[in-house]
């Protein structure tokens, strides 16, 4: 084994990470925030928007006065059903053969 | 399909599914399996160990047969501080070659390492060759009740309600027919689900079997605890697969509210570990992945039964964390689901009353009684994982000054560490903590 090991693989962006996922996308979101007023006027000061940071998928960003969504993103592993703290998140199955496509799993 | 009926309607193809479809259609029941996915497995994901007994217990010896990647011959625990790790294991040459004589599934290995893609579609196709319909692509969306009592699903395509006598719900974590179906006791909090992320790696297989001095069939587990989950109560974990490693790491979700560190960053941050990076460096990565862990436990599981209706695998929380286990579980649920039906028809009653012999034989079973055992554990490890932080790093302390041979008498040695000890955690602390830990999993 080398002293020195060459840096790791891929420690990479989460775009670059995604960009290794297989999806086939739905034209239309399977997600969407019921009470937007929440974000902007309570989950900022109380919570600091966690949806921004535990979405494994960058899913969810704030884009100042709203959430923005890039729900093609979504690899559907329902964190976000538990982690938005005022469960204003309405995630939904996408339709039958949509969505993240595991080549690996 | 329509107006088909079935005995049995089995929702989600995964370990707990085709394990209920496969035993049901083998008694000669009608069952069809819904899968969400365009094959089964194209949406889960586990950090990829699975055991043979369980897999044995259901597909008897074609369970040799089975997409596995590697043979589990040797298990490791690492704790972990930024730059170092205390390592325990177990490795024999014996150990995983195959599960005790005499079971059923004595032609798996005990533990064996697989791509839940290529698993999941080997299995339910398993269950389709026992006469089980199965309709990928196909998301249900809702329980059909009437009267109270479940007799149907509903599909979302055209023409998509489907009846049957008993419905099976394997549809995973954060079942949403557990909710429809009225299972659900309570919502589920965010302290009782991890969210793991992990990559696939890909390595020559040579180099594999040398970093890990195993062989072509042989793989290598290791857990990694300590200061890999930044202050966040979870694990690390590198498992072999024949041509890749499976790389991964996962925490609360109620502490990655808290701490907002992205489970990106904490993986790599687990990557970039000197010991994990070792063993990873050079390789590809091929597919990212993510998926929650249901880690509520006992205290968090759903009614397993009501009328018409059984739920199985992680979408009732059955998980045991402390010793990654999960699709284990989950096929013994779904193959006993499937007992508790075929028993119920031949005695034309499917009540809840008639249904919750599925209870008892999980009572009966390791499924209820390892769940039940550490029950306390998720409530711990939410409210102190601080825990997992102050240990490790006093064990690594403890054996560098035990391995540092600097002519300080081991006895200095011995009062040096305990010091140390004391300077963090007092002696009332520590058989609190100790108590704390042994309660939660005695």
């Amino acid at each position: 084994m080398s002293a020195e090991p060459a840096p790791p693989p891929l420690g990479g962006t989460i775009e670059e990470k995604l960009y290794s996922v297989q999806y086939r996308h739905d034209k239309q979101s399977h997600i969407s925030i019921t009470h937007g007023d929440t974000c902007l006027e309570r989950c900022g000061e109380e919570w600091g928007r966690p949806c921004t940071t535990f979405c494994p998928a960058k899913v969810y960003e704030w884009d100042g006065e709203k959430i923005a969504i890039s729900y093609e993103n979504c690899v559907e592993c329902t964190s976000c059903l538990l982690g938005c703290p005022y469960r204003v998140i309405d995630w939904r199955l996408p339709r039958g053969g949509y969505g993240v496509h595991y080549r690996f799993g | 399909m329509d107006t088909e009926r079935f005995d049995a309607i089995v929702v989600g193809a995964g370990p707990a599914g085709s394990a209920a479809a496969l035993t049901m259609a083998r008694a000669g029941l009608s069952v069809v399996l819904f899968e969400r996915g365009e094959y089964p497995g194209a949406k889960n994901v586990m950090g990829g160990v699975m055991y043979g007994r369980m897999l044995g217990d259901v597909v008897g010896e074609a369970a040799a047969q089975a997409p596995m990647e590697r043979r589990i011959v040797e298990e490791r625990l690492w704790m972990a501080t930024p730059s170092s790790a205390v390592s325990v294991g177990y490795r024999s040459a014996a150990h995983g070659a195959h599960t005790p004589d005499g079971a059923a599934g004595s032609a798996a290995p005990n533990a064996f390492t697989v791509l839940r893609a290529q698993f999941d579609r080997w299995f339910a196709a398993r269950a389709e060759a026992a006469g089980a319909l199965l309709i990928t692509g196909t998301t249900v969306e809702d329980v059909i009740r009437r009267d109270g009592r479940v007799v149907g699903v509903r599909a979302g395509r055209e023409g998509g309600d489907v009846y049957g006598d008993v419905v099976v719900i394997c549809d995973g974590v954060n079942s949403f027919l557990a909710q429809k179906a009225g299972l659900q006791r309570r919502p589920v909090e965010p302290s009782e689900m991890a969210l793991a992320v992990k990559e696939i790696i890909g390595l020559p297989r040579e180099v594999i079997n040398e970093r890990f001095a195993v062989s072509d069939e042989e793989g290598v587990t290791i857990e990694v605890y300590g200061s890999v989950t930044q202050g966040m109560a979870g694990y690390g974990f590198i498992y072999t697969n024949r041509e890749s490693l499976s790389v991964g790491i996962g925490a609360l979700i109620s502490h990655l509210m808290r701490t907002k560190i992205t489970p990106y960053a904490l993986l790599d941050g687990f990557k970039q570990h000197p010991l994990v990076a070792r063993l990873i460096t050079g390789g590809q990565p091929q597919e990212y992945s993510a998926h929650a862990i249901p880690e509520g436990g006992y205290e968090a599981m759903p009614n397993l039964f009501g009328d018409g209706v059984l739920i199985a695998g992680d979408a009732a929380m059955m998980v045991n964390g402390l010793h990654r286990e999960g699709s284990n579980l989950a096929m013994t649920a779904g193959r006993l689901a499937g007992e508790t039906v075929i028993e119920a028809k031949r005695r034309g009653d499917l009540s809840a009353a008639a249904l919750a012999g599925y209870r008892d034989r999980l009572e009966q079973s390791f499924v209820l009684a390892d769940l039940r055992k550490y029950r306390a554990l998720p409530a711990l490890a939410d409210r102190r994982p601080e825990l997992m932080a102050i240990y490790p790093q006093l064990v690594n302390e403890a054996v560098e000054e035990m391995l540092t041979v600097d002519g300080l008498s081991k006895r200095a040695k011995q009062k040096k560490i305990w010091r140390r000890l004391r300077a963090q955690r007092s002696l009332w602390q520590i058989m609190k903590d100790g108590y704390a830990g042994w309660k939660a999993i005695r």
